[in-house]
This record gives C-alpha cells, structure tokens and sequence, in this order.
C-alpha cells in the first residue's frame, strides 16, 4: 500500500499561522473597519440623543398632554395614538397577510398570474412610503370617508407592512417540510385541516416574527401618517378609532420643527421613547424566532 | 452456477419464518389492472397488473427507477399530490375502483394508511401525534384510550407511556416511526402501505419494525416497498418484482413489473431470468 499521493505533499507544520501573515491581518482589519462604520455612527447617534434628552424623560412626559411651553409638553397623545395604531394595524395585517400567504403557498395554482402576483407582492414592499399615504387619503380618508382618524391611519400602515408579512409568512411556510404536509393527508385529513393544523401552526413563529418587523416599520413612518392628514398638535387622547389623532414620528417632528431649542430636548426624549418601543418589537420577535425555531 | 445455488440456500434460510400458507385467493385488497402512471409525458410505471391479497404482507422490490414508491403512492392516492401526475387502468379496492371520478381521495387515506421512508412525526406532543388523525375524523369518543390502543398496536406504549406530552422530535429516529405507524393505525385502516419504512433506521430499529409487521398483519393487510432483499425475503408473504425498461433510444426509464408470485417462489425459483439476475445480486 505505497502511496504515490503522499509522496507530493509538503509537511503539514509549516509554521504559518493566521495572525502571523501579513495579508491576512490586513483582511481582517478591513472587515473590522466595515463592522465600525455602521456601529460608531450608531452609537454616536445615541450618546447624543440620550444626552440631549434624557434628562426630560420622566413620568410627567408620558403622561402630559402636549404644551406651547417645552417644559410642560407630554407626549400622552402621541404615545396612545401610536398604540391604537399599531393594535389596530397588527389585528388586521396579521390575519390578511397570513391569509395571502397560505393561499400563495399551499393552494393557488403555479400559473402566470400567481407569479404575477409572486413578484408585485416583492416589489410592494419597496414602493415608497408616501405613496402609500397618498393611496390612504384617496380610497380611505375620502373615498371610504373615515375621515383623517386612526381607522384610516391604521388602514394605511397595514398596506404598507402587508408585504413584508407575506413574504415572510410564505418563507415560513416553505420551510415546513412537504413530509408533514403528506404525514397529515396520510391519515385522512382534508387539504383545510392539514394547513390549520399542521403547516400553519409549524409556521406562525417566522410569521410572528415578519408581523413584528412590519410593526416596528410602522411605528416609525411619517410620511403616510402626514400625508393622510394625522394632526401635529394634539392636546387630546383619543379614545375612538374614529378619533384625529397624532403619532410618536410625527409628535417628534413636530417638536424638532419648533423655534424654541428647549423643544430639541422634548424631541429627544420622544425619540429615545420611540426607539425603546423599537427595540422591545424587535426583542419579541428574536424571542419568538428563538422560542420557536423548529429543527427540520 | 454453483455460486448462485449457494445463495440460493442461503436466501432460503432467510426466507424460512415466511413460510407461511398461500395467499388465499379470492381475498384481495387490491386488485390493479394495466395501470400506468404518468408524470407530465413520463411514463414512470406501465401496465401493471396484480392482486394484493389481504391479511398478508407484500413486498415491492426493484432496483432505483423501477417506480417502487410511484406503485405504492398509487394504492392511497398520494400521487394526487404531484399535479403532473396522471393514472391510468385501474386500481379497484374491495371492488371498488378508486380512481373514479366521485371517489374522494380523503375517505382512501383514512382505510389506506401510509408510513413513510423518513420518520415524519408532527412538531407536537406524542400524543398529538397519535391523536390528530382522530381529531379530524371526529373520533374523539375515548380518545386516550385509542391513542393508548395505538401506541400498544405499534409496539411503542412501554417506552413512551410516563411522557404523552413529550415532544415526538426527541424520540429516537426507531420510535418516531414506530410513532408513524401508530398514527397510521389509530385511525382504524384495513390496510398499510410502507414505503421504505426501515432503511432510515439501524438494524435493531429495523427487527423492531419487522416484528411489529408480522404482529399487525393478523389485523391488516401491508404493502411494503423496500429496497433491501433479505428484508422483502424476511418479512413478506408475496413479493412483487419491478425492473426497469430503458427505451430504444435510452432517454426513458420505465418501470414494469417482472415478476409477481409468493415470496419463496421468487427468492428459490424465479422464472424471470430479471428477478433472478437481481436476486443474485448480478445487477441493481
């Protein structure tokens, strides 16, 4: 058993070691410079808004009613506007979106207008957010004739983030194997019965987590919200899905655009708020994703 | 020669606990006639012909491409499945052609039950496994008492029986599929079809399944597909031999049925000089 192959390799100690070539160090620090670009920015963004801001939040700015004086403003409106926006958003999205993506996957048939559908519902969720605000104040504002309330605001956002539900959900699905849809047709169970009971279920983590994304694409867009005519100042809560109403975004913006720099720190304070409504939907939904991954 | 009468008597050793009577006649579960199966233009079985008989166990063996799975898928209907497929002859059950049109394919699952190749439970608890067939048919009267009966059928209570709740993925590849037996059992089928139920498993799994088939087949009748020769001489009564006919200008790949007769016959005296090529082990 003389092998000719081992003849030509070289020994296998050759000294070299990853952190002793030259290239590979200068590899690596561009890698690092990559990663540093994005996280410095960020995190020069946040000291200087936690700086600028931190010392109005307090319990009295989640409670206040919006003022003219800047150490009297609360963002109460503001903060309970963007809650029944995105409960209202995430009741109807959820089951439309989930919905589509079922059909997509599990029934429709593969011809060319599915596939025309396919690619329209990935190129949705690039259109621009404004145009979306636009649609919202033609057929929901005026022409369903909600009015400018939270209805027609919620209405709008669910438009908005329905792609990226859809996409996310049908991913979802796809990753069932097929072996659990024809585990459940082989005992006997209807087409309806082995997606309610099995495929849906085994895929509603992925579109949890895509339903949370969305949201929290949402709960920072201004544009649709300003578009479709959501007020800027608002001095009250309201109480109604028929109620005008304001948002966090818009709230901040409108305090960034005020003449007295006092109301830069109250815009500070409504933007760390904003961000820590972000960053608890997007701990949810890594939670979910971990809670529930499957191992297939 | 003189090899081949050596492996002759050693596959009659193996044969020995299928020495069981002729298949009785006129008892047949199924009966398929010149059924052909299609995938687009494809023709992946052609002009099958043979009687399952029921309260046996029969065997399709072949080599890769003889349409092994694609017969099996065509006695439940799975075949549906695949959009492109498409079935001709026919396929009568208890008299009954299942291929009509006002046939619904839900109803032949339920009295045809399926184990797979790969163990595939459902992401849920043990007994949701067992349990979900029931549920959607509307057998829920006793339920855990049928879910118990199962889970003993198919050999499995003893091992499972202090965690139901547990979930099926941290079962042992062999349990998952004895698991998938009990789902297929639990709701009440007369017949099972497995296609390569064992080849997943390691050889303890595999005696574990083939002792469990011999225990269900005084209550069923099994269709197996397997790959594996001394498996189809060990366990079946009848076994059915597909080869695979390459078209003259040798771009298709057909299945057709070689020989079909009781197990000891096509394992000591075939009369297809096909099946004895492979049974010898000369090809496939």
């Amino acid at each position: 058993m003389t092998s000719l192959a081992g003849t030509v390799r070289g020994p296998l100690a050759t000294g070299r070691r990853i952190e002793r070539s030259p290239r590979a160090l200068v590899f690596h620090a561009l890698l690092l410079v990559c990663l540093l670009v994005g996280l410095v920015t960020l995190l020069t963004l946040l000291v200087d808004v936690l700086r600028d801001g931190v010392g109005r939040l307090s319990g009295e700015f989640l409670t206040r009613l919006d003022s003219r004086l800047p150490s009297r403003a609360g963002i109460k409106p503001a903060l309970v506007g963007t809650a029944w926006l995105m409960g209202l958003v995430a009741l109807i999205s959820f089951p439309v979106g989930v919905g589509a993506a079922v059909y997509l996957e599990e029934f429709a048939p593969h011809n060319r207008f599915t596939s025309f559908i396919e690619v329209n519902v990935a190129n949705l969720a690039a259109v621009p957010s404004i145009i979306y605000g636009l649609l919202g104040l033609a057929v929901f504002v005026r022409f369903m004739s909600l009015g400018r309330s939270i209805l027609a605001g919620a209405l709008t956002l669910v438009l908005l983030i329905l792609p990226i539900i859809i996409v996310a959900s049908r991913e979802a699905l796809r990753a069932v194997p097929d072996s659990i849809r024809q585990g459940a047709l082989a005992v006997g169970a209807t087409g309806w019965q082995t997606v309610w009971h099995q495929t849906l279920p085994a895929a509603l983590p992925g579109s949890l987590t895509g339903m949370i994304l969305g949201l929290s694409r949402a709960v920072g867009e201004t544009a649709p919200l300003i578009t479709l005519g959501a007020l800027t100042y608002v001095n009250f809560v309201p109480t109604d899905p028929l109620d005008r109403f304001t948002a966090m975004p818009i709230q901040i913006f409108n305090w960034v655009s005020r003449p007295q720099t006092e109301f830069q720190h109250t815009a500070a304070a409504g933007i760390i708020l904003l961000l820590g409504v972000l960053l608890v939907m997007n701990a949810v939904a890594v939670y979910l994703r971990n809670r529930y991954e499957r191992r297939w | 020669m003189v090899t081949n009468e050596r492996e002759r008597v050693e596959v009659r050793i193996a044969t020995r606990r299928s020495e069981s009577p002729a298949p009785r006649t006129g008892e047949s579960v199924f009966r398929l006639q010149r059924v052909t199966v299609a995938y687009a233009e494809r023709e992946a079985i052609r002009d099958i012909t043979l009687d399952v008989p029921a309260n046996q166990i029969t065997a399709i063996i072949g080599p890769s491409g003889s349409g092994k799975s694609t017969l099996i898928r065509v006695l439940n209907r799975m075949n549906d499945l695949i959009p492109s497929a498409h079935v001709s002859g026919k396929v009568i059950y208890h008299g009954q052609d299942l291929y009509e049109p006002a046939v619904d394919p839900v109803e032949v699952r339920r009295r045809i039950g399926m184990v797979f190749q790969k163990p595939n439970p459902f992401p849920k608890s043990i007994y949701e496994n067992v349990a979900f067939g029931l549920r959607v048919k509307g057998m829920t009267d006793g339920l855990d008492g049928r879910v118990e009966q199962a889970l003993r059928a198919a050999a499995l209570w003893d091992e499972v029986k202090s965690d139901l709740r547990k979930n099926a993925y941290e079962l042992s590849g062999g349990q998952q599929q004895r698991l998938c037996i009990a789902r297929a059992i639990a709701v009440e089928p007369d017949t099972i079809l497995m296609d390569e139920p064992a080849s997943a498993l390691d050889p303890i799994a595999t005696q574990r399944i083939e002792d469990l088939m011999f225990e269900l087949k005084d209550q069923y009748s099994i269709v197996i597909v397997t790959h594996n020769m001394q498996q189809a001489a060990r366990v079946s009564d009848m076994t059915a031999f597909l080869t695979v006919e390459v078209s003259e200008e040798g771009d298709r790949r057909t299945g057709v049925l070689a020989e079909y007769d009781r197990t000891e016959v096509i394992f000591t005296n075939p009369s297809d000089p096909r099946t004895e090529a492979y049974i010898t082990g000369r090809f496939g």
